[in-house]
């Protein structure tokens, strides 16, 4: 039993990585440069997270002339170096900096937006099903119906002893 | 670890001005009944033994401050000393100052430990001339 749902699996992924293979081959050749590419995850990659400070590659790996000067210049002794070189070596080094890192965006005004927008065009779905779909309102929820039904009820004496009926006082014609 | 997480709540800037603060907790956190339980003194002299190592590589280097930013303490400046000492053997100048704003980063809401850090590091951020990231002006966006 087992293995026959391995083999199954296995025939079901290996039919999917191809129509996955065929289906990036075609947008490849069809599409063009679309929007960014797949980054290969086979090779060291290069990430800004606050608890993984030295990512496996720097951020520039293509180095101007310049660049690779200032490289040079790295090895022999930093108290040689200016602030701007020096900010210039962390700058290849890295994207963002902790405190870019840790800014805050305004993602949320966007999210919240986005929330209320929606929930208004449903307040407006609503509203026009109120006047184009709901059915005739129904005469038992008129004021002068209930009147007479709670008339009835009162007349029926229904529950008399703790219920609906015990709060009307029969004798003065009012409620208690 | 939790020791260590009072004596930060509880003392805050007062146990500064006493005695060096020891920021690191023992390493074996998992509560074991038996077994030996590594001392502070004895996880800082690995890391820094780790760090020390003349030939040390850059794959090394990134990977131990990796794990060291990974634990739930903030390293000693001694510890830091070695691995700032192992940035300049490996001339990367931008991993030194990366592992300062992590140090930082670590301390959270502790304000006055990085001040501390920064105060025990100055002989060696001199002598290797390595700015802080104030003197750079990248702790502000």
């Amino acid at each position: 039993m087992l293995h026959l749902t391995t083999g199954r699996l296995g025939s079901l992924l290996s039919r999917r990585a191809v129509v996955a293979l065929s289906c990036s081959s075609v947008k490849m050749s069809t599409h063009g440069h679309e929007v960014s590419e797949q980054a290969d995850m086979s090779l060291p990659m290069y990430w800004d997270r606050l608890d993984t400070p030295l990512p496996d590659k720097p951020y520039q790996d293509t180095l101007t002339a310049a660049d690779k000067s200032l490289k040079q210049k790295e090895m022999g002794p930093w108290t040689n170096l200016s602030k701007e070189e020096k900010l210039a070596l962390y700058r290849l080094m890295f994207k963002a900096t902790y405190a870019e890192m840790r800014k805050p965006s305004s993602e949320w005004k966007t999210v919240m937006g986005g929330i209320f927008f929606f929930i208004g065009v449903t307040g407006l779905v609503v509203l026009w099903q109120r006047f184009y779909m709901y059915p005739p309102h129904p005469q038992t929820l008129d004021d002068e119906w209930k009147a007479k039904q709670v008339k009835r009820m009162l007349d029926m004496r229904i529950n008399p002893v703790e219920g609906f009926s015990s709060n009307w006082d029969y004798e003065k014609g009012h409620w208690k | 670890m939790f020791r260590a997480a009072l004596r930060l709540s509880v003392s805050g800037a007062r146990s500064l001005t006493r005695s060096p603060p020891q920021y690191a907790a023992p390493l074996a956190a998992r509560c074991y009944s038996h077994g030996k339980q590594e001392t502070d003194e004895e996880f800082d002299a690995r890391w820094i033994t780790y760090f020390n190592k003349p030939d040390i590589d850059a794959w090394e280097l990134r990977k131990g401050m990796n794990t060291l930013i990974g634990y739930d303490l903030v390293p000693e400046p001694k510890i830091l000393d070695a691995a700032l000492r192992a940035c300049r053997r490996l001339n990367d100048l931008a991993s030194a100052i990366r592992i300062l704003e992590a140090v930082k980063d670590k301390s959270g809401p502790h304000k006055d430990i990085y001040p501390y850090v920064i105060q025990e590091l100055r002989p060696t951020l001199t002598e290797l001339g390595i700015p802080t990231p104030e003197e750079l002006g990248i702790d502000k966006v």
